[in-house]
């Protein structure tokens, strides 16, 4: 068999998540989850709030929630540019669950200084968080 | 002239004073070290941010160019929204009374103009300067720095960039200590809104890529993530800045201690010579009178 795997990076403005050779990638687009496999054409799409699994060979893929950001395929490689990404073995469950508690308390509340957008985008990163630590 | 003792108690004194800030400015060196590293990982993601940003300017036609995106729009401006960034804590030389003075000579300047002007202040110094002042506060960050996490400079994009979108503002500014080494701070005022329009990367081997969703949607995500890359360098400096200053302050607080020290060990060795001189002087003369 050929070589049919490709290079992948995954980076956030902290720090770099993840950089090797993969076979495939599993990524929540805006529009629907796509999987990404080898000698696809130049690709640019934006990511939401969601798990990307990353699949190295035959073994089990590793996981990894993220709250969204862009994700390019260019013919040398696959660049993720996210603005947070955890590990599924990384992710504090309890911490999570306060987090998404907290956020359903304030959106429950709804006090006149409530910044709403920013309640439900935490209320989602934080579900998401839980759902892919409890996935893996 | 102080006393023998109460000169002695003085050195002792500076000497504590010495040892706290030589030991600040260890925590400081230290702190400043993982700063620069954190803003040398962050340049990777946002080169690769502006390449793809400047492949799909590339690759966007005129009209699409032109296109009169909400955070690109030019306003007549008469709310305008600064973004003072101060640290939390003292003892670091000018670091907070800079930004401090330079905001508020932008907020009279710009009152000279005719607008008015809104903060969101980030630190607690400008916070309670501010506050204490009665200016009008939108927003304030306060112990950010100790944790700096990406997810703070999302929140601050968030905060102003609704404000613009609704017109409730027509510029935001941010001023902050830029860090240029470790040795050299100097405070910027940086536009952050209106966006300044974005060349095109000049990669002409570039082949076109497909899009999902359209290319129009993809450049305003990507404008917003440019955003929050910006606001996050931002706060990246200013806390390397921040501890930089600091380390300087603390640098210099404990050289003047040592100077201080040797003056003090002078002006004890010098009454301890009065001092013994007197009493030889006194046995001497008691010796005399007995004799005599």
């Amino acid at each position: 068999m050929q070589n049919r795997s490709f290079h992948l990076e995954i980076r956030t403005p902290e720090k770099l998540i993840y950089e090797g050779d993969v076979t495939s990638v599993n990524a929540p687009g805006m529009e629907g989850n796509f999987q990404i496999l080898y000698g696809h054409i130049p690709f640019l799409t934006a990511l939401d709030v969601g798990e990307i699994r990353v699949n190295e060979s035959s073994d089990t893929p590793r996981s990894i929630a993220t709250s969204g950001g862009v994700f390019e395929v260019l013919r040398t490689g696959v660049t993720a540019l996210v603005e947070t990404a955890e590990w599924s073995s990384d992710i504090d469950v309890s911490r999570a669950e306060n987090a998404r508690d907290r956020a359903q308390e304030q959106l429950a509340e709804d006090s006149p200084d409530l910044n709403r957008p920013r309640a439900e985008a935490a209320l989602a990163r934080a579900q998401n968080r839980i759902k892919v630590a409890n996935n893996s | 002239m102080a006393t023998l003792r109460e000169i002695r108690r003085r050195i002792t004194s500076i000497k504590n004073i010495e040892q706290v800030t030589d030991a600040m400015r260890v925590v400081a060196a230290a702190r400043l070290r993982r700063a620069q590293e954190n803003i040398t990982a962050t340049r990777p993601y946002a080169e690769k941010l502006n390449t793809i940003l400047g492949h799909l300017i590339s690759q966007m036609n005129v009209e699409e160019k032109a296109l009169t995106h909400p955070l690109l729009e030019e306003r007549e401006v008469k709310h305008v929204c600064i973004i003072s960034v101060s640290g939390d804590r003292g003892l670091c030389g000018s670091f907070n009374s800079n930004v401090i003075r330079t905001t508020t000579e932008r907020i009279q300047h710009y009152e000279e103009t005719g607008a008015d002007v809104t903060l969101i202040c980030i630190g607690r110094r400008t916070q309670e300067h501010f506050d204490r002042r009665g200016y009008d506060i939108t927003d304030s960050y306060i112990n950010i720095f100790r944790q700096l996490e990406f997810q703070t400079a999302v929140d601050v994009v968030q905060e102003f960039e609704h404000l613009y979108i609704d017109k409730t503002i027509d510029k935001v500014e941010v001023i902050y200590n830029n860090f240029k080494s470790a040795i050299l701070q100097t405070v910027l005022i940086e536009q952050l809104l209106p966006l300044e329009p974005i060349e095109p990367e000049g990669d002409t081997l570039f082949l076109d890529y497909i899009y999902e969703p359209g290319q129009v949607e993809l450049f305003e995500m990507l404008l917003h993530k440019d955003l929050n890359m910006q606001m996050w360098k931002v706060l990246l400096d200013s806390n390397a800045a921040e501890q930089a200053a600091r380390m300087a302050a603390m640098e210099n607080a404990t050289q003047k201690a040592k100077e201080l020290i040797d003056e003090l060990i002078l002006q004890r060795n010098r009454a301890r010579q009065t001092q013994i001189t007197t009493e030889i002087s006194e046995i001497v003369s008691g010796a005399a009178a007995l004799e005599g």
